[in-house]
């Protein structure tokens, strides 16, 4: 292809991964390294229906000609990245020097907001992928054994868990566990105890969400390897069937190896869409036992009061996107492995 | 028949003519943000009566105004003439400059208002109140009877009176606040800590200051109380302590007095529960005399970046929203602030808290920063994975780091 071709061929793409990808996260990047001015505050007799009294208030001419002047704010570098709300560097040295052992040391490190957040986004990453992938698997290939007339109503059913809009789905079975809701009631009645409650204790809410994720994203993965089993070559199975390869062993050395690009392909994906989670958690109320990075950062930007933190909320957002790229790392490398065997 | 028809023509004629006559306002444009809540649609459908001929109407009524004010309100010229705010939503706006002083605007068209409802800043009227709102005690007299106990008047009666309950087998969670992770349990603790009679800052700086004796003894009853709460209480709004509530599983609360109304309505619930249903002051605690709640106010501001007339035309309809005859056609809405209001059996627990002496809530510039992050860290103490030294001394650190990029420390 001339170059000349292949520029204006690509061109589109590359106009709206610039406009859609790359401003926004320049912006985000320009947002985290500023902090907002120095509010200049007055004291001044405030009067409500309950009485006056003197109080601060922002100077709000005062702060606006300062904002003129600079209107990003403050440069204020990687300090925002570093502080208590985020990689906490400072408050990690101390834990460091007060503590004598390693519990100690990382139950202080498990109370600050960043990192508690982000061992459940992990956890919730590293065992949600890896049984979507297996259960959806494991559906396609049962899918794929049926009977046809059978096929059209199993893959509808099979779907409906993705068509839910996640926050619906959450809701829905938020209601479904409360302590007066049949999933709720019946575990109470089955483990005879009237106290146990799905919403109270933080374990309990890490594994409802978990299995929440991997009922939503199974689908997904599903509908993918369903997609793939139709292209498996039916001569390389026959082959192996006559060379005497059990049920197993024709998966094992045919159907997976066969559908391993789509495995890839279902593994980035749900790595990059585990690590984002966050609809599950504002849907379960779980804020309490489980926050992500993602909520975190609907955290700071819904503010109270509209007292909206962009400069943390975008400092969360780059912080997200390099893990995200250290998640993505083998992955990449294995399809540029790929990619250079398949050219050489 | 005709003349039926006719008579009923004319005199609705006559009424659309008298409540135009009313308004007086021949053009403008009026655009209106606001919460949702009953009171408020009252306010809203009264004003827009002066829609028609020149002056056009719009109202935005969603629980998410307070994320749209400050973005609709910054627009020259704005998005929407009038926000409708309480105690803690005027802050950004007067932060940020966006809401205009309405001295003579009052002094034109605001004749029949109390001098309670001008909110004054600096002794320029910058909001116009016409409710109040508070959180205080319900209380279900058949239960309390049974276990012969007059009232609680102190968040101790109340642990009492919930132990009682408990030991007798009628309720096992018989008390519940609004203790849902964030705003909800940002404000149970600085409802508590003004029981304590506590400072929330440095007086006239912006450094918290809810790290001591007073603040661990406020997150201590909280402790104590929500040990009477059913499990799931990091879990419940508002919308769910008076589902609670209606569905007859609390036998005390502290609760919103803007759900009075609704509680006490014949919606929702057993007439059984209703007409044992009681509101009362906010409990004191700890011997103190103070109540241990805030008081809230909704009221009216006009946007800065308008025109002349259209905030002229803004104020005389919502003077219209907030009339005396409105208020006496909705008096069990809310609490209403507005001359005419007659105090109803809803209005009973604000209007005792507001008399006990309760606090404003206050109207400082960095309160939300604080109270977000109350919000936020005093989960885990409840839920006993920590000191509540440890965990109010969370709650400082993070404030300092969000205030600090506020501009604020």
């Amino acid at each position: 292809m001339p170059h000349r071709t292949f520029i204006i061929f690509i061109l589109p793409s590359l106009l709206s991964m610039f406009l859609l990808i790359a401003v926004p996260i320049f912006s985000a990047m320009t947002q985290s390294v500023f902090i907002a001015h120095k509010q200049v505050l007055q004291v001044s007799e405030t009067c409500d229906p309950f009485g006056c009294k003197k109080e601060t208030s922002v100077d709000a001419e005062a702060t606006a000609e300062l904002r003129v002047k600079e209107p990003l704010g403050i440069f204020n570098g990687f300090k925002t990245y570093t502080n208590r709300n985020h990689l906490a560097v400072a408050e990690i040295k101390t834990f460091w020097n007060v503590t004598t052992d390693w519990k100690d040391f990382f139950s202080r490190i498990m109370n600050l907001p960043f990192y508690k957040a982000l061992v459940f986004t992990i956890t919730y990453t590293f065992v949600v992928t890896p049984f979507v992938i297996i259960l959806g698997f494991l559906i396609a290939l049962g899918t794929n054994s049926l009977a046809s007339s059978l096929k059209g109503i199993t893959i509808f059913f099979s779907l409906l868990p993705m068509i839910v809009t996640p926050l619906i789905g959450s809701l829905i079975l938020f209601w479904m566990i409360d302590a007066d809701g049949i999933i709720g009631s019946t575990l109470q009645i089955i483990f005879e105890d009237n106290d146990l409650s799905l919403k109270a204790s933080p374990t309990l809410t890490w594994i409802m969400l978990i299995l929440y994720g991997i009922w939503h994203s199974t689908p997904f993965a599903f509908i993918v390897f369903y997609a793939g089993l139709q292209t498996v070559p039916q001569e390389t199975l026959e082959a192996s069937m006559l060379d005497g390869a059990s049920l197993w062993q024709q998966k094992r050395h045919v159907v997976i190896p066969y559908l391993m690009p789509l495995i890839i392909f279902v593994t980035l994906i749900q790595l990059m869409d585990n690590f984002r989670v966050f609809e599950p958690i504002v849907g379960f109320n779980a804020s309490a036992n489980a926050t992500s990075l993602s909520w975190i950062i609907y955290n700071d930007l819904r503010g109270e009061d509209a007292l909206q933190l962009f400069g943390s909320a975008s400092a969360t957002s780059m912080l997200t996107i390099i893990g995200v790229g250290i998640l993505l790392i083998p992955v990449m490398i294995k399809i540029w492995k790929e990619f250079n065997s398949k050219t050489v | 028949m005709l003349s039926k028809i006719t008579l009923t023509t004319i005199f609705l004629f006559i009424i659309a003519q008298t409540t135009y006559a009313a308004c007086g306002i021949t053009s403008g444009s009026i655009r209106i943000l606001a919460n949702d809540f009953p009171a408020i649609h009252a306010i809203l459908s009264a004003a827009e009566k002066c829609a028609g001929g020149g002056v056009t109407f719009t109202k935005n009524t969603t629980k998410e105004h307070r994320n749209l004010q400050v973005a609709g309100l910054t627009a020259n010229p704005a998005e929407f003439t009038s926000a409708i705010v309480a105690n803690g939503s005027i802050v950004p706006l007067l932060n940020d400059g966006l809401i205009r002083p309405l001295d003579d605007l009052v002094a034109k068209h605001g004749k029949g208002l109390k001098k309670h409802q001008l909110i004054t800043i600096n002794g320029k009227i910058m909001a116009i109140a016409f409710m109040a709102n508070a959180q205080h005690l319900f209380y279900r007299k058949d239960i309390l009877d049974q276990v012969n106990l007059e009232i609680p008047t102190t968040y101790e009666e109340v642990l009492s009176a919930a132990k009682a309950i408990r030991a007798k087998g009628i309720m096992e969670y018989p008390f519940a606040l609004n203790t849902k992770k964030g705003w909800n349990l940002g404000e149970e603790f600085v409802n508590m800590y003004m029981g304590y009679d506590g400072q929330l800052f440095k007086p006239g700086t912006a450094i918290a200051s809810i790290n001591n004796v007073k603040g661990v003894a406020a997150l201590k009853m909280l402790k104590s109380l929500t040990e009477y709460s059913n499990p799931d209480f990091l879990t419940f709004d508002s919308n769910a302590t008076a589902a609670m509530w209606e569905a007859g599983k609390l036998s005390l609360a502290t609760m919103w007095g803007s759900r009075g109304g609704a509680i006490l309505d014949d919606k929702g619930s057993t007439s059984n529960i209703t007409s044992n249903t009681g509101l009362s002051g906010a409990p004191t605690v700890a011997g103190g005399s103070t109540p241990a709640t805030t008081l809230w106010w909704d009221g009216l501001t006009i946007a800065k970046n308008i025109t002349d007339k259209d905030a002229e035309a803004t104020f005389i309809a919502m003077m219209n929203g907030i009339s005396t005859d409105v208020v006496k056609a909705n008096n069990d809405k809310a609490v209403w602030l507005v001359e005419g209001f007659v105090p109803g059996k809803a209005a009973a627990g604000v209007s005792a808290s507001a008399t006990a002496g309760a606090p404003p809530y206050p109207m400082l510039p960095y309160a939300g920063l604080l109270h977000s992050a109350l919000g936020s860290e005093l989960a885990e103490f409840l839920q006993g994975n920590e000191s509540a030294q440890q965990a109010l001394a969370d709650v400082e650190a993070a404030y300092n780091a969000t205030a600090k990029e506020k501009g604020f420390l």
